[in-house]
């Protein structure tokens, strides 16, 4: 128990460094969302115009529940890049020459990625009801769905410890910050996969962002993009694979880091 | 009673590389002990499985009487580490790391608070507590590094290379920053390539190479290996050098070389940057 006490603390300790980070350097967080901001506006308005739904509906109010799932996913930049800043400099050195748990040093990075994460979220979801998205399910519904985006978030956050882990260096870094681009499009964050030639939806709609975002779509009352006559194993279970694709990645990379946490000793 | 450092026939092997090779190393409380060696030796590899950090392959090592293996949080408890690289928080202030440390260490706000406030003064950083890290020079930025390592006054410290890439101001400070440590009970493992950094700073020096123990004494005993001592004759600038020597010679010593020596950059660079820092 008081082990358990200990290692809470700990980590809250190191989450609260980050939002130390932010208050002297609020430039990194606001970036992020202004980057979010961005995607929206540039899609919403610039490319909008030119897409047709299958199923009908209005454009943004399909887009913003992708662009939501796609800022979850986009986090995993985020973690990996404090988890190899802090490896690099001899920092994850000296926390573990601490006599503190072991777990607090990636617990404290999860704490303080999805305190950002909800907060991004909330400066998008309200800038999305000012440009007219709208909500049409209830607050069960937002609460659930909001739920579902940072159980999103804390799939990829596993992946960023792990690979922040493992690959120390800042090519393994810019390596994953060009891939999230074709791994984020390839889904039906953007386009309905519906409108894909048909091997290209079938993988789009293997990609877990576009389990989140369909399942977001449907509890927020957005348009889905698919006609109701196709259905498919995306949109019938989405609420089921939004829950079990970040389960998977849990249960893979949760073992995965702290096993490369203990190599950092071999 | 036990020493602060005891190792046994140390192995480590990385792949085909062995980066020790039966090292044994006993460091006396009280002392500084200088590990010297050239780069490769394995003095990293060394403080880093003396630190828990690194797991060892054969062997034994006692930290303050813990065995490293069956009792790392014990052996933590112990020590102070001041790796390499500076591993402090550049965003944060220097205080705001001081307690961050400190209260990962257990202690509470208040009290890793006043421990903060009490190392920035003993070593000279109250002006800079509330400054981000990022804007302090080398040498102040080893010094909270080395402060951070001080927290709970630890029975032993390690100094993983601690001048490498400082200046000779902050060198100066570093070395001095040693001395203080030592008075006040912390026994210091350091790590140097530098020969005169040992023969400065340390009571006891262990020369490594290729992981295993060369040499081992105090630096005079070190240097006596080498033909014993040369005495130095040094006069004031300005001395008439040839009536010096033809007393010498006329005194009976012969073999008396003359040559003059002018003040080395260090003491050039510590003069001009008097004040400036």
């Amino acid at each position: 128990m008081t082990t358990l006490l200990a290692a809470t603390r700990e980590s809250w300790l190191l989450t609260e460094r980050d939002l130390r980070h932010w208050r002297r350097e609020p430039w990194t967080p606001v970036f992020g969302v202004a980057f979010s901001v961005m995607l929206v506006l540039v899609f919403g308005y610039l490319f909008g115009g030119a897409v047709e739904l299958p199923g009908g509906g209005d454009y943004l109010a399909y887009l913003l529940p992708g662009m939501f799932a796609l800022s979850m996913m986009f986090g995993i930049e985020t973690t990996m890049a404090a988890m190899t800043a802090d490896a690099r400099k001899g920092i994850t050195d000296r926390f573990r020459s601490l006599p503190m748990s072991g777990v607090a040093v990636p617990l404290g990075r999860a704490g303080a990625d999805l305190l950002s994460s909800a907060l991004q979220l909330a400066v998008l979801m309200v800038g999305g009801l000012l440009v007219g998205w709208r909500v049409d399910g209830g607050a069960g519904a937002v609460v659930v769905g909001v739920a579902l985006l940072l159980w999103l978030r804390l799939a990829v956050l596993w992946v960023g410890v792990f690979l922040g882990l493992t690959f120390r260096v800042e090519g393994a870094l810019m390596a994953v910050q060009v891939l999230v681009w074709p791994v984020g499009f390839l889904s039906g964050v953007i386009v309905p996969p519906e409108t894909m030639p048909s091997w290209l939806a079938a993988l789009a709609d293997l990609n877990p962002v576009s389990a989140t975002a369909a399942a977001c779509r449907d509890l927020f009352g957005n348009p889905t993009g698919t006609t109701p006559s196709t259905g498919g194993l995306l949109a019938d279970h989405a609420l089921l694979l939004a829950l079990a694709w970040p389960a998977v990645f849990i249960a893979v990379f949760v073992p995965l880091s702290a096993r490369a946490y203990r190599r950092l000793g071999a | 009673m036990t020493p602060p450092l005891l190792a046994r026939g140390l192995r480590k092997r990385y792949g085909a590389t062995t980066a020790l090779d039966g090292l044994d190393l006993e460091v006396a409380a009280g002392h500084v002990h200088a590990l010297l060696g050239p780069n490769g030796a394995g003095k990293s590899t060394a403080v880093r499985i003396f630190a828990t950090l690194t797991r060892l392959d054969e062997g034994e090592v006692l930290v303050a009487g813990h065995d490293v293996r069956r009792r790392p949080k014990e052996v933590r408890r112990a020590i102070g580490l001041v790796g390499q690289a500076t591993a402090v928080d550049e965003v944060l202030h220097g205080q705001e790391n001081l307690e961050l440390f400190g209260r990962l260490l257990g202690l509470h706000r208040p009290a890793a608070r006043a421990r903060a406030d009490e190392l920035l003064e003993r070593f000279g950083l109250t002006e800079a507590a509330r400054r981000p890290v990022a804007t302090y020079s080398g040498g102040m930025r080893r010094r909270l590094d080395i402060a951070a390592g001080l927290l709970l006054t630890p029975t032993l410290l390690f100094l993983d290379e601690p001048t490498t890439g400082l200046d000779p101001r902050g060198r100066a400070e570093v070395w001095s920053m040693v001395r203080d440590v030592v008075a006040t009970g912390t026994t210091v493992l350091l790590t140097t390539q530098h020969l005169d950094e040992a023969d400065r700073l340390a009571d006891r020096i262990t020369v490594i190479g290729a992981g295993r123990v060369i040499a081992e004494g105090i630096a005079a005993k070190l240097k006596s290996r080498l033909g014993g001592d040369q005495p130095v004759l040094t006069l004031a600038p300005g001395a008439d050098v040839e009536s010096a020597r033809r007393a010498l010679t006329d005194a009976g010593i012969d073999d008396v070389e003359v040559g003059l020596r002018q003040p080395s950059l260090d003491d050039v660079f510590l003069h001009l940057t008097e004040g400036a820092a």
